[in-house]
């Protein structure tokens, strides 16, 4: 998977997740949870449906590798090739 | 025999849309099932009967709006002789509900053109709507009137005129839920002497075994801090009942059940505190996982009657936004609020040094009617307790 397919599938998520910002732009380099107010339940419920979707779990520790969707694109791409 | 009603969703609710029947004349029904949807304030509630039986007659109709009270169903309670049933259908719809229904319609009618003195609507049945089939298929599909929206356009319906009735109508429903939490907290300030306690929380130790409980977890099955603070709050709340109940006819009344509405904040504005109900039989994973399905269906629009109508005790955590701490307006006839701040990293005393811990503040608003300051003091200590000993919490 390229870096575009799995920036789009995170995308795809964020609106599943948080459908009042269905169709945004998702903004690169701010903080997911802060520029799209979502709370600790919806972002758990992003990170479980990208679990299912890629089959990278991130673990508690690595949140704050995944804090915008810059770096969680980043940090996908990483994993997934392990 | 039972007849079941328009059911009252909260003190602040006065009618609701019949929007969808879920049971049809025949069916069996028990306790607890659902029987119909019911658009409200606080946005469609799956309504439960609250006596079993069958269904054996159905009245109300659907969309259509009706006071709290208005008879809706009949359902037959076993041995009961047909022409108990028959009598008592009989009088349902000659009498009552014909005086009922035009009641509310005019009650309705009054209420949504209360200056203008239009032309109140006329009876369902009675109308002939001019709508293309589309247009009647997304009326159904997004809730429209077709009989309301025939009267502001001329001609025949399209599908566009049948999206945009829809869009002006979600205001609407959001300014029904402000003015239904207006309601309740007018009441609550003005009712209710509150006092208001506060107590730090050192969080480093449940957070800390709940890391590791979920180091070794699936995503799936992680346990959020927000359910580790529901479960330890109803833990306490075993231990202080007192805070756990109402205000009724002039007095306290303990609950024996523990129903803790969450305050869930809506995605378009608003809040809900359904309850999860019969916390006090759950587990850490269980409480979790009812937090997961009501949060959910908070925000779809799916929560049923007794989660909006059955708390015993609120529970907000505004953490999330950053907040220190929260004192709440407690929401009658309830006599208790416990929030939670956020979990900051504030510099902590631990025998004779200073150590960096992750630090909450628990609030408790209570009623002074019904509790004083010692018995909130004794919750949050207990409270305090159980979460430096999280292991208990599973």
């Amino acid at each position: 998977m390229t870096k575009d397919e799995i920036k789009k599938t995170i995308i795809d998520e964020i609106y599943e997740v948080a459908p009042e910002h269905e169709g945004e732009t998702i903004p690169e380099k701010d903080n997911l949870q802060e520029s799209l107010e979502i709370d600790s339940y919806d972002f758990l419920n992003l990170l479980t449906a990208l679990a299912e979707k890629l089959g990278v779990e991130v673990p508690e520790d690595d949140y704050g590798k995944v804090d915008t969707l810059e770096h969680m694109v980043e940090y996908f791409a990483e994993h997934m090739k392990k | 025999m039972s007849i079941y009603k328009m059911p009252s969703l909260g003190a602040d609710m006065e009618s609701g849309v019949l929007a969808e029947w879920k049971v049809k004349e025949g069916d069996k029904v028990k306790k607890g099932d659902i029987i119909a949807d019911i658009e409200t304030s606080k946005g469609v509630i799956e309504a439960e009967v609250y006596e079993g039986g069958t269904v054996e007659k159905i009245v109300g109709k659907e969309g259509v709006e009706y006071p709290v009270g208005t008879p809706l169903a009949v359902i037959r309670t076993e041995g009961e002789s047909e022409e108990e049933i028959e009598k008592e259908i009989s009088q349902i719809e000659s009498e009552k509900p014909a005086k009922q229904s035009e009641k509310s319609e005019a009650e309705v009618a009054e209420k949504e053109h209360p200056a203008t003195g239009e032309k109140k609507p006329q009876a369902v049945e009675t109308h002939h709507v001019r709508a293309t089939p589309l247009a009647k298929k997304r009326a159904k599909e997004l809730g429209v009137d077709l009989e309301k929206l025939a009267q502001t356009v001329k001609g025949k319906i399209s599908e566009k005129d049948v999206e945009e009735a829809a869009k002006k109508a979600k205001v609407p429903s959001f300014d029904k839920m402000r003015m239904a939490i207006a309601a309740a907290m007018s009441k609550s300030n003005a009712e209710i002497p509150h006092y208001y306690l506060s107590t730090p929380i050192n969080m480093t130790p449940a957070l800390e075994w709940l890391k590791s409980l979920n180091e070794q977890r699936s995503i799936k099955d992680r346990i959020l801090p927000a359910a580790v603070m529901i479960r330890a709050v109803v833990m306490a709340l075993q231990e202080v009942p007192e805070l756990n109940g109402f205000w009724k006819d002039g007095g306290p009344v303990v609950s024996d059940v523990i129903n803790p509405g969450i305050a869930i904040a809506m995605r378009k504005g608003g809040l809900v505190t359904p309850a999860i109900i019969d916390a006090h039989k759950m587990s850490l994973d269980e409480t979790m996982k009812s937090l997961h399905d009501l949060i959910g269906r908070t925000r779809s629009g799916k929560l049923r009657s007794s989660e909006i109508t059955q708390q015993t005790v609120t529970i907000t955590n505004l953490g999330d936004l950053g907040v220190e701490k929260v004192f709440g307006v407690i929401y009658p006839p309830q006599v208790a609020i416990v929030g939670f701040g956020r979990i900051m990293d504030m510099p902590w005393v631990e025998g004779d040094a200073i150590a960096i811990r992750k630090v909450v503040q628990a609030t408790l608003a209570g009623d002074h009617r019904a509790t004083d300051g010692r018995t909130g003091g004794f919750f949050l200590a207990k409270l305090d307790k159980i979460l430096q000993n999280p292991e208990k919490l599973l």
